[in-house]
């Protein structure tokens, strides 16, 4: 067998073992997804969006903790993106060659992979306790400390993507550096930028554990934010858990919500990512 | 004490053998003992030239001869970077402009650049050159409009442009986009236009045109261009400096350095003997 055809079945082998790594991954998916799709399709219905949370056996929907869920990580996202981005744009525009951002950027990367129960008892620890109650801000607020992170590192990593060429440039011209920042680098990486919010939003939206010691949950329909809120995954949580069955049935409608909410913040963050400046 | 740190003491005579015969020329900008440094790396070594106002010096030499580096210290684009020095003088109309004190914008609005990539910025045409006009001038509508109108006219752009000034200045052909940023350099009215191999990424075409137009534009700046290009040297430069490992090796009018050099290595590169 000579060189060639030997690097040819090696390819094969190699080939076949990728094939079959990727058919598994997606195989896996494919079924969550199908038994996702199977529990909740049928019990999707108008009063699951105007209806709140039932008390057991009896029907409901999920009025309020989807009006939680958006609020929380609405102001979550408000709070975190700004930071995230002004961080980001220190360490790729101002401190790019300081070791202030070396270091920055090592913290954030431990946040990043940091456990978010380990979030939700850090916000427990100096909110819910001194406050003396759960509460919506409280789950806000631990739900930014997930985006920050992710923010800061796609910020940092989308403008260090702007050319050098485009940098030198805009001095050239004898642009100050803040308005190459804004006018330049800001505009060159906008949909990178934009992305990388997006996906912080897909990330939190599903967080369970951070909720669970911050923002609570609560049966009725409340918009505030001093007070227990609920949330889909911490009803999502709650729900699957009981031993009733219309709750169960909730549960799995949740769980589709959010995935159809992730998938859209995906796809929107993909083709965003995708698209040119035209 | 370092040479930058002399500056203001009297400037050094420039060096016999790199000083061309050059009366009645005003010197726009005067280099002297020029020695740049990338961290330990020495490029450039003890460089003394001159940009003559209203003319065009080309820079030439094999690659990583230190032309681009040069142009880099004339308007301190390497400031950007760190463990990048420049040690020596560059006076701009007898001004140090390595002094700790320079302001780095006003520098370079005076001291204008065009590099090797053509970089429009990511907004439209019109806005392209509105935006580095409005850094330092503000202008009503009408004269903003001209302004744009006149640099694109001598960048020899507003033909192909004048009706599609609001699309983005991406969509241009690599050409359009190079003199694009030409006339972006032009609009802000700087005095010296600093070109860093302007055509290298252009076809015989577009090439000619910039050349036509850098000779149009040297009746009111003073130009310095580097090039790999010899004939495009000769064609568009009045003096040339070759330059090789750092050094500045010879520099005097274009027709004498292509014709009679004094020195053997300028000789050999331009007779394509190496480099």
């Amino acid at each position: 067998m000579g060189p060639y055809t030997r690097r040819r079945s090696k390819n094969a082998v190699v080939l076949g073992l990728s094939v079959a790594a990727t058919g598994v991954g997606l195989g896996w998916l494919a079924l969550i997804l199908l038994s996702l799709l199977r529990e909740s399709f049928f019990g999707l219905s108008l009063s699951v969006f105007t209806e709140m949370t039932p008390p057991p056996g009896a029907d409901g929907g999920l009025l309020n903790p989807i009006v939680g869920s958006l609020i929380i990580t609405a102001l979550a996202v408000a709070i975190g993106t700004p930071l995230g981005l002004f961080a980001g744009t220190y360490m790729a525009e101002y401190g790019r060659y300081s070791y202030v951002t070396k270091v920055v950027r090592f913290i954030n990367d431990i946040l990043l992979s940091a456990p978010s129960i380990v979030v939700g008892l850090f916000v427990y620890e100096v909110l819910v306790r001194p406050m003396g109650h759960f509460s919506g801000f409280a789950g806000s607020v631990a739900l930014a400390v997930i985006v920050v992170p992710v923010v800061v590192r796609t910020t940092e990593d989308m403008l260090l993507l702007v050319p050098r060429e485009l940098r030198e440039a805009a001095s050239a011209i004898g642009m100050p550096l803040a308005r190459m920042i804004s006018h330049v680098s800001y505009r060159a990486a906008r949909a990178g930028l934009i992305t990388g919010v997006l996906l912080a939003i897909a990330r939190v939206s599903g967080e369970t554990a951070p909720l669970l010691f911050t923002a609570l949950n609560n049966q009725f329909f409340s918009i505030n934010l001093d007070q227990p809120m609920a949330s889909l995954p911490a009803v999502i949580f709650q729900f699957a858990l009981s031993p009733y069955q219309q709750w169960q049935r909730l549960a799995w409608i949740g769980a589709l919500i959010i995935t159809v909410a992730v998938l859209a913040l995906s796809i929107a963050a993909r083709v965003l990512a995708r698209r040119k400046l035209t | 004490m370092t040479l930058a740190e002399s500056a203001t003491s009297t400037p050094p005579p420039l060096v016999a053998h790199a000083a061309p015969v050059s009366e009645g020329l005003a010197e726009k900008v005067s280099v002297r003992g020029l020695n740049f440094y990338y961290g330990d790396n020495r490029a450039l070594k003890d460089v003394t030239v001159a940009l003559y106002a209203g003319l065009v010096t080309a820079f030439i030499g094999p690659s990583g001869c230190g032309k681009s580096t040069f142009l880099r210290v004339l308007n301190r684009i390497y400031d950007l970077y760190p463990n990048q020095r420049a040690e020596g003088q560059v006076l701009l109309d007898n001004q140090d402009v390595l002094s700790s004190g320079q302001d780095l914008n006003l520098l370079r609005a005076r001291v204008g650049m065009v590099f090797q990539k053509p970089t429009p910025f990511p907004m439209s045409i019109y806005e392209n050159i509105a935006f580095g006009i409005r850094l330092y001038e503000s202008l009503s509508k009408a004269d903003m409009d001209a302004r744009v109108e006149s640099a694109l006219r001598r960048a020899a752009l507003w033909d192909e442009v004048k009706d599609k000034l609001g699309a983005n200045g991406l969509s241009l052909s690599g050409g359009q986009q190079q003199r694009l940023c030409i006339a972006r350099t032009v609009a802000i009215k700087p005095e010296v236009i600093l070109l860093d191999e302007p055509c290298s990424a252009l076809d015989p075409i577009a090439t000619a045109k910039i050349e036509e137009l850098i000779d149009e534009l040297k009746s009111d700046y003073t130009i310095a261009i580097v090039t790999h290009n010899m004939q495009q040297a000769a064609r568009v430069s009045d003096y040339t400096a070759f330059m090789f490992l750092g050094e500045l090796v010879e520099f005097g009018p274009t027709t004498k350095i292509f014709t009679s050099p004094s020195e053997r290595r300028t000789q050999d590169y331009i007779t394509g003997r190496f480099g």
